[in-house]
């Protein structure tokens, strides 16, 4: 799975473990959420990064109390017509002030890129034969938002402002 | 009377309606559409066609439908299909009928 | 010659040129993805949203295309603009929606993108006129016109196209999601079969605010939207609704289709727990972010060119001896005129009813000449009613006259709005592919049974309004008289209801009986109708006798032959 950030395809250091796998020490590691909530003794005191995968219908209130252990938050789409996620996102950095990193796995198409990143998402996974080009152009063929987002956080001077200006 | 089988579907770049006439071939007009008499065969041209379809971005909403011959021609069972094959019931100037 | 402000259109929120960017952005992107589609990247499920958000469906025949008339009201050279696309890409001639929309019905993928150009060349888009974000806002067809008026909705309607286009958050929703607002006492909007009806408003310090109903919606189970909070200052009227559209977006079902519709959510939860996720979440949302600020509302209004009225006397003489001289011209005055704020003006609705015709259709022709007509006689401005007709909103009284006379010749001078023969119906069998029934065939028997027009004036107000399906597009629950259409064993058959209002007393029609053929529904109308006139007392309205004798001796008599 081909990872994207600001547009770009770039290395992944992370490993998704599927629950029932060891989980590798040395080296960042996505599970389960509900599998952390399992084992979440087995989790303390680890060095490597941790990072959990939740589902559509987990929203944010729900992982909420265990933040701090996450380094990185993977959110799916197991449709990309499933938009639940963008209000998870959304309410992980601006109601619980989470700052690391937010991914959206599953089906997720470039045509939402724009949206994840405004919503609070730093990254996308893409399918095995994305289309480098549509992921890039996704983020800059539009350049005009209507709304206040995550990507500024400025108060809502005018209904219309430039994206990224 | 025996029910036949048509398999329609709408061309991907301009919706038009067409009707399989053999694998691979569309035609505009039911007259000229292949007619399947067993629906086991009728199912595996479906098939066949919808894979074609997909993989060429021929067309969309693929699908059989009912028919019998009235007078020799090919006359479906349904309404929607009767429409879809002519045109709408209340603009007879317009559509597939219009140039009959 | 009415005049406006130079270089600026009245009616309409005028674009300036970060609008005009965004627009042609939009149209790039979707020329990107059209291709991207027959290059085969991109599948048909992928697809289909994308297509939708830009108002492209598939139905029977072909594409067809929805365009966004925000909150109803259009330019005249919009209107031009839509004639020539009917001409140029369509078959000449286009469908005017119950939502306030233009739908062309003979499109070409391939050539939307540019469709999509040149509508941007007017300031015009298909953007959210179809998928599951929030949908083109309707309101009040006589918005800025209208005498009751209290508070102009085009300005909050604006905002809301505004503040919900490509909302990051809010564009993969359950389900779609169609708002509607009206600031005038009386209703024309039907904000309660909405997912979000607003209601704006004054207080006794004449500052404006909002009622807000939530989870109306027809369709397969319809409900009526239920008050949710009498009173959002303006101020938080963004974030308000950012907060309703968050708790659905979370927790409206995705399960089911049928089921994913606010409305649905609004039921299952119960009024009084929803209301509570709303509060909770308006109260953590609201502050500086998503605060409106009052120089926001006043700019926006600004972009709005007000016609400006010139002083008139309020009875015009010669409007009063034409209505002498002139038996139809009274008729079509008294039927299809309303008052207007201005002394002098008057709001005349042009019906695209005449009798035994497709209720809605306009040929390119009629749009231009309405196009002329309003440049002539009303600032160059033109609205799109729900009822499918248009309105022309600033004529002075004394061209009426005039603006008949050229109407007539076009046969567009139908006098029937608000009657019998308005009547109400969606595309049905003859275009959409969801449809089990034809309407329109039964909309056009009906007008010509009741094509008199004065008889029509005779039986009063009285609304008929026809589905080719449970979707409900043609509003038929809420219609005095309702029409289904259902399918029988491949049989087209029509279910009549009676009873509903889309008002703010908003009620459902009861079904009347077994659903009939579409003859028999010509002749069951005509039943309804003479029972209604045999049992009336002076003036009273449909609603009012139905409520009085029942729904017994309309049954009664609608299936004596049985
Ligand atoms: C021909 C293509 C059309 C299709 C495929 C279509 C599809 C649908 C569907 C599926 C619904 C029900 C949604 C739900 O209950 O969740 C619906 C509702 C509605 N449609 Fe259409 N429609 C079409 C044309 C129209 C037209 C021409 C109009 C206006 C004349 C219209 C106006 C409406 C309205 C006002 C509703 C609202 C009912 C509600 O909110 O429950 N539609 N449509
Ligand atoms: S009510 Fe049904 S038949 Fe009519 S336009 Fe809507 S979906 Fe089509």
């Amino acid at each position: 799975m081909p990872l994207i950030k600001d547009g770009c395809i770039v290395e992944d250091d992370w490993t998704h473990v599927p629950d029932g796998e060891a989980v590798p020490a040395d080296r960042p590691a996505i599970i389960s959420f509900e599998r952390f909530q399992a084992e979440r003794a087995t989790f303390e005191g680890r060095n490597a990064a941790l990072g959990v995968r939740v589902k559509s219908g987990t929203l944010a209130p729900a992982i909420a109390a265990d933040l701090e252990r996450f380094a990185l938050i993977a959110i799916e789409f197991p449709k990309f017509r499933d938009g639940r996620g963008f209000s998870t996102a959304r309410e992980l950095r601006e109601r619980y002030g989470y700052e690391g990193e937010i991914r959206a796995v599953g089906h997720f198409i470039p045509d939402q890129y724009q949206f994840a990143v405004r919503t609070g998402f730093t990254s996308a996974e893409a399918p095995a034969n994305a289309n480098p080009e549509s992921w890039a152009r996704a983020l800059t063929e539009i350049t005009v938002a209507f709304q206040p987002s995550l990507d500024d956080p400025q108060p809502l001077s005018l209904l219309r402002r430039r994206l990224g200006a | 009377m025996a029910l036949l089988k048509a398999i329609t579907a709408n061309r991907l770049r301009d919706g038009e309606v067409v009707f399989l006439k053999a694998e691979g071939v569309w035609v505009e007009r039911l007259d000229e559409a292949a007619l399947f008499e067993d629906a086991a065969v009728a199912d595996t041209a479906l098939a066949a066609a919808k894979a074609q379809a997909e993989r060429d971005q021929y067309g969309v909403d693929i699908y059989a439908f009912d028919l019998t011959l009235k007078d020799g021609r090919p006359d479906p069972v349904k309404a929607r299909e009767r429409i879809r094959a002519l045109g709408p019931s209340v603009r007879t100037d317009l559509g597939k009928q219009a140039a009959a | 010659m009415n005049h406006i402000a130079p270089g600026r259109n009245a009616g309409v929120y005028n674009y300036d040129e970060i609008d005009r960017r965004f627009v042609s952005e939009r149209v790039e992107q979707f020329r990107a993805q059209v291709a991207r589609r027959l290059s085969g990247e991109l599948t048909e499920e992928e697809f289909k949203p994308l297509r939708l958000m830009n108002g492209l469906y598939l139905q029977l025949h072909a594409y067809m295309l929805r365009i966004a008339v925000p909150y109803g009201v259009l330019t005249s050279r919009q209107m031009r603009k839509l004639a020539e696309i009917g001409r140029k890409y369509d078959k000449g001639y286009g469908h005017f929606t119950t939502r306030q929309n233009l739908q062309f019905n003979w499109i070409k993928l391939e050539e939307t993108p540019e469709i999509l150009n040149e509508l941007a060349e007017v300031d015009m888009h298909a953007l959210q006129t179809s998928g599951n974000c929030v949908r083109n806002v309707t309101t009040d067809q006589f918005v800025g016109a209208a005498k009751d008026e209290v508070v102009d909705g085009r300005v909050y309607a604006e905002i809301l196209r505004q503040w919900t286009t490509l909302h990051p958050e809010f564009t993969y929703l359950p389900r779609k999601f169609k708002i509607a607002i009206m600031g005038s006492e009386k209703d024309r909007a039907a904000i309660r079969i909405h997912d979000v009806g607003v209601f704006a408003k004054r207080n006794d310090k004449g500052e404006i605010g909002f009622a807000f109903y939530a989870g109306g919606g027809l369709g397969r189970s319809p409900f009526i939207g239920k008050l949710i909070r009498e009173w959002v200052p303006e101020e938080d009227f963004v974030a308000y609704l950012e907060a309703i559209l968050r708790v659905y977006n979370q927790y409206g079902r995705r399960d089911n289709i049928y089921k994913a519709r606010i409305k649905i959510l609004v039921h299952e939860l119960g009024q009084e727990k929803f209301t509570a996720e709303v509060e909770e979440e308006f109260a953590r949302l609201r502050g500086p972010k998503y605060r409106l600020a009052p120089e926001i509302v006043a700019e926006i209004r600004r972009r709005f060119g007000g016609p400006s009225f010139e002083d008139l006397p309020p009875v015009s003489a010669a409007l009063e001896q034409a209505k002498a001289a002139n038996e139809a011209f009274a008729r079509w005055v008294a039927v299809n005129v309303t008052e207007h704020k201005a002394p002098g003006y008057a709001v005349a609705t042009v019906s695209l009813k005449p009798a035994g015709g497709i209720p809605g259709d306009a040929t390119s022709e009629q749009m231009e000449l309405v196009a002329a007509l309003a440049d002539q006689y009303s600032f160059g401005e033109i609205r799109v009613s729900h009822a499918q007709n248009l309105v022309l909103a600033h004529v002075k009284q004394d061209d009426l006259f005039a603006l008949w006379t050229a109407l007539e010749g076009a046969g567009l001078g139908t006098a029937n709005v608000g009657l019998i023969g308005d009547i109400i119906a969606c595309p049905g069998l003859d275009y959409c592919a969801l449809a089990n029934a034809r309407s329109i065939p039964l909309a056009q028997a009906i007008s010509e049974r009741f094509a008199d027009p004065a008889r029509q004036q005779l039986i009063g107000e009285l609304g008929i309004k026809i589905s080719g399906c449970i979707n409900a597009c043609g509003h038929h629950h809420v219609g005095a008289i309702g029409i289904l259409g259902v399918d029988k064993k491949g049989v087209e058959f029509y279910q009549i209801t009676i009873g509903g209002d889309p008002t703010l007393t908003t009620a459902i029609g009861d079904i009347l009986g077994p659903a009939v053929t579409e003859h028999e529904a010509v002749d069951a109308i005509e039943a309804i109708v003479e029972v209604y006139l045999a049992n009336r007392h002076d003036g009273e309205s449909f609603l009012a006798t139905l409520k009085r004798v029942g729904h017994g001796p309309f049954k009664e008599r609608v299936y004596a032959a049985h």
